[in-house]
């Protein structure tokens, strides 16, 4: 066993990740959807959370979107990562590079990543107009922004790995928003209540534990918890490993 | 440079290459014929390590594509078949980004892609976004990207196919000026190119070796020349089987 091949992960981690921000930011893609999760995220905080109305110095309201809406905007901006090389051919051609694949897979996965940091980057007058209604719990809102990071880069970790397996970017997206609807309403009240009802108290807090939901309501209240940051990031590892499988089946023939 | 053995490749049922071997050394120039679904383009995404062998193995400048992959990845230069491309990118972006997914420090990185857009006379639409270019240009700009990191060995599927005469023979004097030093594979089903580029032609069918000759002796084989030739071994295959 010759272990890891770190030149060659790091050789196709950076070129992957300078390839895909290129494809971002050269076309409207970024932009669009930069543009479209604000305006979304603006108008539920603004109005069905009625951030104004409370009068609290508090982010709650507008974090509490952020779930709901990586579910379905995290798996738009994945849904070609891997699609479109199978679809274009040139799937094809970076195989044939000399670079491991988990590089590639990371520097594709790193570059989405890019796209929703500035996204969430962007979102900071939400944090200044905070600021203004009154003493804010500055610490407690970074923490909840990079566990809110985190979580973002799991979503998109789901949306990369299903796009491997078809050359519909459609598909891809379709089947990205259904795996992360499910891990994400497996920490919903509703769904636990509802579990707990006919499977048992413990089998409904057992599937709670799977939701991202769940580990992202910890970070609402202010508090890191390690557990929750191992449970994102290991789920990215896996998402990754699976990725990585997917890809490298293409090798032994499948279209 | 480069020497196949034994490789093995089916798709369920059907068997793609069947224990092919041969072995090309430098300054040879292939031409590796064969009809549609002869088992050309997957001998090449074997050797380039795009697809495993189910068996055998192919050696590239002394690198095993079996158990040393990216050595032997690194030792090879590819232009898939419809040279694929990212057609959001410029040829100069698409360039920069194959230097750096060979390893090349930036100062090698800008010699090389000034010396690939020369080779492949592709200067006045370097800055051009790919979507916009001519399928002839494409090709160049993917015949570019296969040289960038100057390899030993280069693979070459269908390189002229799409290219008007003039960037044909734009094509063949490349090819020519690189053959000394370099072990170049063309796999190809436009026969005229085999006598203008290649000094050894290899014509498989169903994935077996039936000819490997210099152009001279298959074209004399029949009285019509190279086509005939080339269809009399693929009749003859076929009576057979």
């Amino acid at each position: 066993m010759s272990g890891i091949d770190w030149t060659g992960t790091l050789t196709g981690l950076r070129a992957a990740w300078r390839r895909e921000i290129s494809a971002y930011f050269a076309t409207p893609l970024a932009y669009v959807f930069v543009a479209i999760f604000l305006l979304v995220l603006g108008v539920f905080t603004w109005d069905l959370s009625r951030f104004f109305d409370t009068g609290a110095a508090d982010l709650g309201p507008f974090f509490y979107w952020h779930p709901w809406l990586f579910m379905l905007f995290m798996p738009a901006l994945a849904m070609r990562l891997w699609s479109e090389e199978v679809n274009q051919g040139t799937a094809e051609l970076i195989l044939s590079l000399p670079v491991s694949l988990p590089g590639l897979v990371i520097g594709k996965l790193l570059a989405a990543w890019t796209v929703a940091a500035f996204a969430l980057l962007l979102t900071f007058p939400w944090w200044i107009a905070v600021n203004i209604l009154g003493p804010a719990d500055n610490a407690a809102i970074a923490l909840t922004y990079l566990m809110s990071l985190i979580m973002a880069g799991a979503y998109l970790a789901i949306g990369a790995a299903v796009s491997a397996l078809t050359r519909s970017a459609v598909l891809a997206f379709v089947s990205g928003v259904l795996v992360a609807f499910l891990l994400t309403a497996a920490g919903w009240p509703i769904v636990t209540g509802a579990v707990a009802e006919v499977l048992g108290a413990n089998a409904g807090d057992a599937i709670a534990q799977f939701s991202f939901l769940t580990h992202f309501e910890t970070a609402q209240r202010g508090v890191l918890e390690l557990r929750g940051v191992l449970f994102f990031l290991g789920f990215i590892g896996l998402c990754v490993a699976l990725n990585t499988l997917f890809v490298s089946h293409r090798r032994g023939g499948a279209q | 440079m480069l020497d196949l053995q034994n490789l093995r490749k089916a798709f369920g049922p059907h068997l793609a290459v069947a224990d092919l071997s041969f072995n090309l050394g430098k300054g040879e120039v292939l031409g590796f014929l064969g009809q549609n679904g002869a088992g050309k383009s997957t001998t090449m995404r074997m050797v380039a390590g795009v697809l495993e062998p189910d068996a055998g193995d192919a050696i590239i400048a002394g690198q095993s594509v079996v158990t040393d992959r990216r050595a032997a990845q690194a030792q090879i230069g590819y232009l898939p078949e419809g040279a694929p491309l990212y057609r959001d990118m410029t040829p100069i972006t698409f360039l920069r980004f194959m230097a750096d997914a060979h390893g090349l420090t930036r100062g090698d990185r800008k010699n090389a892609v000034e010396r690939v857009v020369a080779d492949a006379r592709i200067a006045n639409v370097a800055g051009k976004p790919i979507s916009a270019l001519s399928k002839g240009y494409r090709r160049r700009v993917g015949l570019a990207a296969a040289l960038i990191h100057d390899p030993p060995v280069l693979l070459l599927d269908e390189p002229t196919d799409g290219l008007d005469p003039i960037q044909k023979r734009a094509v063949r004097a490349l090819v020519a000026r690189m053959a000394p030093e370099k072990a170049i594979v063309i796999s190809t089903h436009t026969l005229e190119e085999v006598p203008a580029m290649c000094s050894r032609v290899i014509v498989i069918d169903q994935g077996h070796v039936v000819a490997d000759q210099t152009p001279d002796e298959l074209s004399a084989r029949q009285p019509g020349g190279l086509e005939e030739a080339f269809i009399a071994l693929a009749d003859s295959r076929e009576v057979s089987a």
